[in-house]
């Protein structure tokens, strides 16, 4: 299962990955996806770029409330990061559920979200915390919201010869709780279902709540009904029983090999319930 | 001959049997300088890669190789009749499964394709690399036929039949009645009836299989260094087909990664890659990699059984009467045949219990799947699940408890020995005591309590028990009555070199389950050696005793046994030398700690490295009417009784998230009753690992198919195959009845695991389902499956 | 996909297992092909090419990863160490030997990614408990072993790591 032949480069800037980009070239980052996929020639590129070489895509920084976190930051820089941990929970929760170490050594949060698997942790997190996606291209920079960068079905906001260079979460407020509620056929597994749950609260009051689900469509699933259903109020049976039905018309899931759509829509309850029990306990 | 007071291996001072001592061939393992086979490179080697077919069903009717013969480093592209040329085919029938019928099968297809992944081009290259990226270039024109996949449909009347001189996919039918069935069934206060699943499953050794065959057309000598458990076996098989003489065939298994059963068969690509070496007389390697293993080695144990049993009023079981299917691919697989799994569970349902009425009907259907055949356990989970399944059915419609009414129907400890209403003869199996040393383990009464008080909160915790027999150790009743080329015994030789080491030879291969280390213990003890000075040397056809190889869980029992004969024999002609070099009686001799010894005093009277010397340098010392030897080699096969049946129970406490369906594994206990036990550290870990490999039968493993016979998971990341953190500590515990047949007493542990662990975690999730009203009857039980049982998804 | 004789091989230099080795190669090929195929370090095994059995599992540049994912020009100025460097460094003796006393390498084939994989939590963490140990493990898989003997001779070589 040997990769079909392919050329490589490395450039020393963004500037040079980009302009390498046009033709038929793929950027590898962590190669955690990529590489299996061309060992399986699922996938036979003229040119791989590897840009981890590229330092100024690497790190984590706070600015005026602002997480920025550069797209060839690992996740187990993540998993390890103090200023992830008290400023972006949701993230410190979510990274650990992220496949196993070894790969958590390599994969990267830019190819994460390039990727756009639904049910990968970190595209639903971007969206949960309402962050954005920076990007760089022969036209210059430019951010896009989370909203719009998942488009469908791995497909995303990237233009050909664009490559993400960070991504930007709002720092953690204190009215604000998280929850990630997952369930996985066996640990480090892409999840069967699950959400990333971010919700303001004011006292026992939930002012917004954005509730999005993996697996439950082709991106990652904000749930405007449900979130609609708790605003306004306290967090108990009935605004979870509330949010729950809303999942009906705010989520899409597919039959996979695992479950059917019925049974993913049905975990999508149950982790919203979870998630949203542990947010009220807290 | 001396005439030594010590008669038996259990009679040794300074014994190693049933001392946890660690493997001695360990350590290159654990320093990454074991040899696999693909770490083999051989001078001017090539790579093959197989073109195989896309398609479940389809006619071939062109090939194209021109662009893929001109790719980079090329050697050579061949397709399935090129191959045939040089190689019989194959018929994978054993003569006493009477009736059985499977058609010549071919390395590669000719013409036609019966399934998907089967070879259709081989293509040698310098480099792997370069071989798959010259099978992207061969054109192969395809007329897809319809397929017959799925077994039950398969015969159907309008079927597409897979083999039309046989006019339908019945590949073989057998039939049990013992007793008078329907008249217990009239009889029974309580009949309960369930329809079971066991998904297809493969075994996806970690290592996959490994061939490099290497042709001298000089010597029109074949040597194959395979990663394999039975090398005589490939040998006779290599030799057979190619029309060569077996000393022409030289097998080399080096270390092997894991084999279950995977590494025990005749398979198409393998031997076409035999048939490669002698086309282009260059070595050629062949490793599939883990996409075309999940299509190209055997899968196992898809079966649907429609099951019931008669129980009476006191819980003594009347009757079993089922009805099993199981689709094997479109061919028996050669040479053990595709039939013995479904034989098995026809041959051991009901065996741990008193039953005087038992029907059933198996039936083998061909399909176009890949090849079905013996993997770890055969037939025994399935066998053991439907069995123990029923068993707790028919307990919960009389209200019983699931313990009592095992108790009442155990066969009595001091029945042996006996037979099973199948016909099986038992020479002693002891299930009420493995009983009572799990009770020992478990604190029953605490989980029970503990699972009325957990109900109260919402959360669902279940107790599954399984009672079970397995088959180990078999006698040329299981293979060579029909034909097969696979020997039942085995051989040991062992040699005393000039400086007092023993050098020990079998037939039997190591993968992984310490039959060396098991040798070493036994041949230490019988000669009187410390394992330091033993080397073991295995799987190699050119220099060890012939034998069988290592499956059905046979190397403790057959092997260990030879290399206690050999042992004796052995310390015979030693103290036989040394009496004389000692002007000594050898029976007042004895052989401790590498020296010969008083036999009384134990006190030291020469070392064996001084034995050694004298034989081998100073013979002239020796009396000149007087040759010594200090060689020895035994073999040995069982002969009372076709098996050495052994027993087991297995306890599983799990907890069912209602919610989510996951099952978590929350505490495991096993005992067996495996005979001797040599080395319990090994056994223990074997168990475990067993328990583990049926734990993925049970909740994860399963080849899931499109309608079009294409396989939808056939990599790693999709087949879910058990990983560290979900699966529990396991405790074991041993009862021994030792093997009537042999003078050590060992039976075979490798499988009771597997066989055991399905039907221990089925009774346990449905027993913590019971108040819900939820039963499941398949294997594996997924979230999906549990949530649908619950009524909780549809 | 472009010819592979075509494609100019790249150079590969790197510092694997302390020893400075220089290869030309194709750059699609992996690492652990790199060590298994051109440094003749077999140590490193090949179970699944796609990232999920962890038998290829290697350290480059101080951390575990991948060898099927990793491209072998990718350790271009990289510092690799394999089972067979670990092994000669002594920083696992311990851990060795209690695989040996536990029998918790079986057919030996995930042994080596599985010692890879816990000597980073040792070095880490050396008082993690048996929960921890079975998920830092989670993505390396064994057929052989009922994962137990594993997490017995991590958890004990752990601990008396501790004591020391
Ligand atoms: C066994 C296994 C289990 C896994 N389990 C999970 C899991 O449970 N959850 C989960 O979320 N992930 C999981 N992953 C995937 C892992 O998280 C990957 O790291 C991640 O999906 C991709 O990141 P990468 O840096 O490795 O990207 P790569 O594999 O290098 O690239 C992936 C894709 O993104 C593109 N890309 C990469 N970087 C950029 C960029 N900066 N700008 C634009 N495009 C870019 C690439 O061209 C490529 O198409 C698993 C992987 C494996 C092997
Ligand atoms: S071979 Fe790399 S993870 Fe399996
Ligand atoms: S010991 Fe064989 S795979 Fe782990």
């Amino acid at each position: 299962m040997k990769p079909a032949p392919f050329n490589y480069a490395k450039p020393s800037s963004v500037d040079e990955a980009i302009s390498l980009l046009d033709g038929d070239a793929t950027l590898l980052a962590g190669g955690q996806s990529l590489v299996a996929t061309l060992n399986m020639r699922l996938s036979a590129p003229d040119l791989l770029v590897d840009i981890n070489g590229l330092e100024e895509l690497s790190g984590i920084s706070v600015d005026g409330g602002t997480v920025r976190i550069g797209a060839l930051t690992r996740h187990r820089e993540l998993e390890r990061s103090e200023v992830i941990a008290a400023q972006a929970p949701l993230i410190a929760e979510a990274v650990p559920l992220i496949a196993h170490p070894a790969i958590r050594n390599r994969g990267t949060v830019g190819g994460s979200i390039a990727f756009a698997d639904p049910a990968a942790e970190l595209p639903a997190c971007l969206l949960a915390l309402d962050g954005a996606v920076e990007i760089a291209g022969s036209g210059g920079r430019r951010k896009v919201g989370a909203g719009e960068f998942f488009r469908g079905l791995y497909d995303t906001a990237l233009e050909d010869g664009e490559l993400i260079t960070a991504i930007e979460v709002p720092a953690a407020a204190g009215n604000q709780r998280f929850a990630v509620e997952e369930v996985a056929r066996r640990h480090g597994d892409y999840g069967m279902a699950g959400v990333m749950a971010s919700v303001t609260v004011n006292g026992e009051t939930v002012e917004a709540a954005r509730l999005v689900y993996i697996a439950a469509g082709g991106t990652p699933m904000l749930a405007e009904g449900a979130g609609a259903a708790l605003a306004g109020n306290a967090i108990d049976e009935a605004s979870i029983g509330a949010a729950q039905s809303a999942l009906e018309g705010d989520l899409d899931p597919f039959d996979d090999m695992n479950s059917t759509a019925a049974t993913k829509l049905h975990l999508a309850r149950v982790m919203t319930e979870r998630a949203l029990k542990r947010i009220a306990g807290a | 001959m001396a005439d030594s007071p010590v008669v038996t291996v259990h009679d040794r001072p300074n014994s190693y049997i049933g001392r946890s001592v660690p493997r001695p061939n360990v350590q290159r393992l654990l320093h990454g300088r074991g040899t696999f086979t693909d770490d083999i490179k051989l001078p001017r080697m090539v790579h093959a890669a197989y073109l195989r077919s896309p398609f479940a069903h389809a006619d071939i009717k062109s090939i194209n190789a021109d662009a893929a013969k001109a790719a980079p480093g090329v050697a050579g592209v061949f397709t399935g009749k090129e191959i045939a040329e040089l190689c019989e085919p194959w018929v994978g029938v054993l003569s006493h499964l009477e009736g059985m019928r499977s058609p010549p099968q071919y390395p590669m297809a000719i013409d036609r394709a019966r399934w998907q992944g089967e070879p259709v081009v081989a293509v040698v290259a310098e480099t792997r690399a370069q071989a798959e990226d010259a099978v992207e270039l061969v054109e192969v024109d395809w007329a897809e036929l319809p397929a017959a996949c799925d077994m039950t449909a398969a015969l159907d009347a309008d079927a597409p039949v897979i083999h039309e001189e046989y006019g339908n996919n019945l590949c073989w039918e057998r039939i049990v009645d013992e007793g008078d069935v329907d008249a217990a069934f009239d009889q029974a206060a309580v009949v309960v009836e369930d329809e079971f699943t066991f998904g297809r499953h493969t075994g996806v050794t970690l290592e996959p299989r490994a061939i490099i065959s290497s042709w001298d057309p000089s010597e029109e000598q074949l040597t194959v260094y395979m990663s394999t458990q039975g090398p005589h076996m490939l040998q006779a098989i290599f030799a057979k087909h190619f029309g060569l003489e077996e000393h022409r065939v030289r097998v080399i298994c080096k270390d092997v990664g894991g084999a279950f059963g995977i590494k025990v068969h005749t398979y198409g690509d393998e031997i076409a890659t035999a048939a490669l070496t002698m086309l282009l007389k260059r070595p050629v390697k062949f490793i599939p990699d883990r996409m075309e293993s999940f299509t190209a080695d055997i899968h196992a144990r898809h079966h649907t059984i429609k099951a019931r049993m008669a129980v009476a009023e006191d819980g003594k079981i009347l009757a079993i009467d089922f009805d099993d299917l199981t689709g094997i691919g479109p061919y028996s697989m050669y040479p053990r045949s595709s039939g013995i799994e479904i034989n098995q569970v026809l041959n051991l349902t009901g065996g741990p219990y008193t039953i005087e009425n038992y029907r059933a009907r198996g039936r083998v259907v061909f399909q176009n799947k890949p090849l079905m055949c013996q993997y770890r356990a055969v037939g025994h989970p399935i066998a053991t699940a439907m069995q123990e399944a029923l068993v707790d059915h028919a307990a919960q419609a009389l209200g019983m408890d699931v313990v009592e009414i095992r108790e009442k129907n155990l066969v009595p400890d001091d029945a042996y020995p006996t037979k099973s209403i199948t016909g099986m003869p038992f020479d002693k199996l002891s299930h009420h005591a493995a009983k009572d040393k799990l009770l020992g383990m478990v604190d029953y009464a605490g989980l029970r309590a503990d699972q009325e008080k957990a109900r109260e909160s919402g959360i669902y915790r279940g107790i599954g028990f399984a009672c079970m027999i397995e088959v180990t150790s078999p006698s040329p009743m299981f293979y060579g009555v029909g034909g097969a080329p696979i020997s039942a015994q085995d051989g040991v030789t062992l040699r005393l070199d000039a400086k007092g080491n023993l050098i020990v030879a079998s037939g039997v291969t190591e993968q992984g389950q310490g039959a060396e280390a098991v040798l070493s213990q036994v041949a230490a003890t019988a000669v009187g050696v410390t394992p330091d000075k033993i080397k073991i040397i295995t799987g190699d056809t050119e220099i060890t005793p012939y034998g069988g190889g290592t499956w059905a869980s046979r190397g403790t029992g057959i092997a260990g046994e030879a290399a206690a004969q050999a042992g004796h024999a052995l310390r015979d002609q030693v103290l036989e030398v040394a009496g004389i070099m000692l002007q000594s009686e050898p029976r007042k001799l004895d052989i401790r700690d590498n020296a010969v010894v008083d036999a009384d005093t134990g006190n030291e009277r020469i070392s064996l490295a001084e034995v050694g010397r004298v034989v081998y340098y100073r013979a002239d010392t020796l009396p000149k009417d007087y040759q010594s030897e200090l060689i020895a080699t035994r073999h040995h096969v069982p002969k009372k009784f076709p098996f050495a049946f052994t027993n087991g129970i297995h306890c599983s406490h799990v907890e069912v998230d209602v919610d989510t369906g996951v099952v978590k594994l929350l505490n495991y206990w096993v005992v067996e009753d495996c005979g001797t036990v040599i080395n319990p550290l090994l056994v223990e870990e074997q168990v475990r690992g067993g328990v583990i490999q049926g734990i993925g039968g049970a909740l994860y493993e399963e080849c899931l198919y499109s309608d079009e016979g294409q396989l939808l998971n056939g990599n790693l990341a999709d087949y879910l195959v058990p990983m560290a953190a979900e699966m529990p500590d396991i405790q074991v515990g041993h009862v021994t009845s030792p093997n009537s047949d042999s003078e050590l007493g060992a039976k075979g542990a490798g499988e009771g695991g597997t066989g055991g662990a399905p039907a221990a975690i089925l009774n346990a999730v449905n027993d913590a389902l019971l108040p819900l009203g939820a039963r499941l009857t398949v294997n594996p039980m997924t979230p999906e499956r549990v949530l649908r049982a619950l009524g909780k998804t549809e | 996909m472009p010819d592979s004789i075509d494609i100019p091989p790249v150079v590969v230099t790197a510092t694997v297992n302390g020893e400075r080795v220089s290869r030309a190669v194709e750059p699609r090929m992996n690492l652990v092909d790199f060590l298994r195929e051109e440094l003749e370090l077999t140590g490193s095994h090949i179970g699944c090419e796609h990232g999920v059995c962890g038998a290829c599992t290697v350290r480059v540049d101080g951390t575990i990863v991948r060898g099927c994912l990793m491209l072998a020009v990718q350790a271009d100025g990289a510092e690799v160490l394999t089972i067979e460097g670990l092994s000669e460094s002594g920083e696992i003796a311990d851990l060795q030997e209690n695989f040996k006393t536990r029998n918790a390498a079986q057919c030996g084939f995930c042994t080596p990614g599985m010692l890879m994989t816990a000597a980073e939590l040792l070095a880490e963490n050396p008082g993690a408990g048996r929960t921890e140990i079975r998920q830092h493990i989670s993505g390396n898989f064994c057929r052989c072993t009922g994962y137990q003997a594993i997490v017995d001779a991590i958890e004990e070589t752990g601990r008396n790591r501790g004591e020391k």
